[in-house]
């Protein structure tokens, strides 16, 4: 029976990160397998009530008003076994003025059937700033449905960012449903970077709520299908304040019998905002596979290049 | 000594004859220009030189060392030693200038990447890392194109309108450029309605109509170019009379 520390080392050499961030004491990490924390280290200003439940954690993540935490955060959420459920409750409190940085690594390397559900409500204070990066390890053959869920509330000069990366294994399953407030002069930024092959199945509805005056917002998905893989985007931005400004940008490159839906939708309400999009679908650009081809590389090797490339 | 031979080629697109019996031969080593008004042609030779799609479909042969690479794939003529330079460099969301020249190295040390990009006047250490993508001007993206071709070395770089989109300042490095990848024994083709780039070349062909009209040395290709071609009022529409 393995314990506690073993477990959390087995979950961190799964992430191929070099950093050590287990054993450094400057860094904040909590790991969690399945429904146990493994491993906690937590820093002044930093707080995390966690409550272990039945298929999950509960948590409040706080980090109290005007505390900038250096390093970014490690939170770990994975599940070692090849089958099973997993339930993160996540209310997060980004006090005024404070500012922090999550890697959030959520990795399920034996998934055979596996569900991972996130259901997260943020609160960013006034002038507080919060990223959220996520990152994923499947299991080669997929075998999993990620359904991360979160409604944020960034206030009054607040910035929240969120990356969504998958960085090893294949997707399976995922659908993203972002929901985010902008209060006056604040910032969000939700990027959103997949590699769909085999039969994965991709959906993203992000939706931000520019309501405040000056607020601004950039929803972006990068998307590659190949082999039967199918994508659903649904990017909606709406403005309804002053100068409110914000731009839905969605790029996805289709192979073999790949199918990508897009959707990017804009609402704009007041006179004075002003909110673009783009959405291109197709296959490879002609142009860029040419001229890599041109200086010798094979067309698998330059369609692999140029899909790396949009994925960065 | 030729490197390159074309014998009669001929493309029609649609149903437009765009190159019309050309038979040319470059010269190994030397640095050759095909010069000629707009539509011409001479971008669809270049683009029919390199096996482009839409370009591969066309009558006569092109013959590399004696062999035919009429068949070859791009990759293919690639490897064989023939590469080209585009008039508007592609743009690459995400590849670093450092992968692109990678790349086209064929993983090359770091060294050599930060030798050609000195060379075409780019500072390595302002533009390894940054992606070969819209923040770059036309300008930075045709000499970050040409150091990839230094970097790779082909045997035959073909370089369609290099001035384009450039100012004076990067035009000079430009020609040193080429000057570097004639010393170590490439063959240029450049593509050109420029006087000035043509000037850079030691024999040249003139092209109109999707014909060979003259060539020689670059003295007489461009006295007659710019007396005769440049006034002249004719529409270039291929097939119809000079």
């Amino acid at each position: 029976m393995k314990d506690k520390r073993e477990i959390a080392q087995e979950l961190y050499n799964t992430l191929q990160l070099t950093d050590n961030a287990l054993q450094d004491s400057q860094t904040a990490h909590l790991y969690v397998n399945h429904n146990m924390v493994v491993g906690s280290h937590l820093l002044p200003g930093l707080t995390a009530d966690v409550e272990e439940t039945e298929n999950g954690i509960s948590m409040l993540f706080r980090v109290q008003a005007g505390r900038r935490i250096a390093r970014p955060v490690h939170l770990c959420f994975g599940m070692l076994p090849a089958k099973g459920l997993q339930e993160i409750r996540l209310r997060v409190e980004i006090e005024e003025e404070a500012h922090v940085d999550v890697l959030a690594h959520c990795t399920f390397p034996n998934a055979v059937d596996i569900i991972h559900r996130m259901e997260a409500d943020i609160v960013i204070a006034e002038n507080a700033q919060y990223s959220y990066t996520e990152r994923h390890v499947h299991c080669p053959s997929g075998g999993i449905q990620v359904v991360p869920h979160a409604r944020v509330h960034i206030k009054e000069g607040a910035r929240f960012r969120t990356d969504f990366e998958l960085i090893k294994g294949r997707v399976g399953s995922i659908e993203i449903d972002y929901e985010s407030t902008c209060e006056a002069r604040s910032v969000l930024e939700m990027n959103a970077r997949i590699n769909g092959t085999g039969s994965d199945l991709i959906k993203i509805r992000e939706t931000g709520h520019l309501i405040g005056d000056s607020a601004r917002g950039v929803l972006t998905s990068r998307i590659a299908l190949r082999d039967q893989a199918r994508a659903e985007v649904y990017n909606k931005l709406t403005a309804s304040a002053p100068f409110a400004v914000g731009h839905v940008d969605c790029k996805e490159i289709v192979q073999d019998q790949g199918v990508a839906i897009a959707v990017p939708i804009v609402e704009v309400s007041h006179p004075k905002a002003h909110v673009t999009h783009e959405a291109a679908i197709g296959s490879v650009d002609d142009r860029q596979l040419e001229t890599l081809m041109s200086r010798g590389l094979s067309e698998d090797e330059a369609v692999e290049l140029i899909i790396k490339g949009l994925l960065k | 000594m030729s490197i390159l031979r074309l014998e009669g080629i001929r493309l029609v697109l649609g149903e437009k004859p765009i190159l019309n019996n050309l038979s040319m031969e470059f010269w190994e080593g030397h640095v050759h220009a095909i010069v000629g008004p707009n539509g011409a042609g001479k971008s669809t030779l270049a683009s029919t030189l390199m096996g482009l799609k839409g370009y591969r479909d066309f009558e006569g042969d092109i013959l590399l060392d004696d062999e035919s690479i009429k068949t070859l794939s791009i990759d293919e003529r690639a490897r064989k030693g023939i590469s080209l330079g585009w008039q508007e460099p592609a743009r690459f969301e995400g590849i670093s200038v450092r992968d692109f020249l990678r790349a086209s190295s064929g993983n090359k040390p770091l060294k050599e990447l930060n030798e050609v990009l000195a060379q075409v006047g780019l500072d390595p250490e302002e533009y390894l890392n940054r992606s070969v993508d819209k923040t770059l001007s036309g300008g930075e993206r045709k000499r970050i194109e040409l150091a990839s071709l230094l970097v790779m070395q082909p045997r035959v770089v073909l370089l369609d309108e290099p001035d384009s989109g450039i100012d004076i300042e990067a035009l000079e490095r430009i020609f040193d450029a080429l000057r570097i990848l004639k010393s170590r024994g490439s063959t240029i083709i450049l593509i050109t309605h420029s006087l000035a780039v043509l000037k850079q070349a030691e024999h040249a062909f003139l092209m109109c109509h999707g014909e060979i009209v003259d060539k020689g040395v670059v003295d007489k290709i461009s006295g007659y170019f710019e007396n005769k071609c440049i006034p002249c009022a004719h529409k270039n529409i291929p097939g119809s009379e000079v």
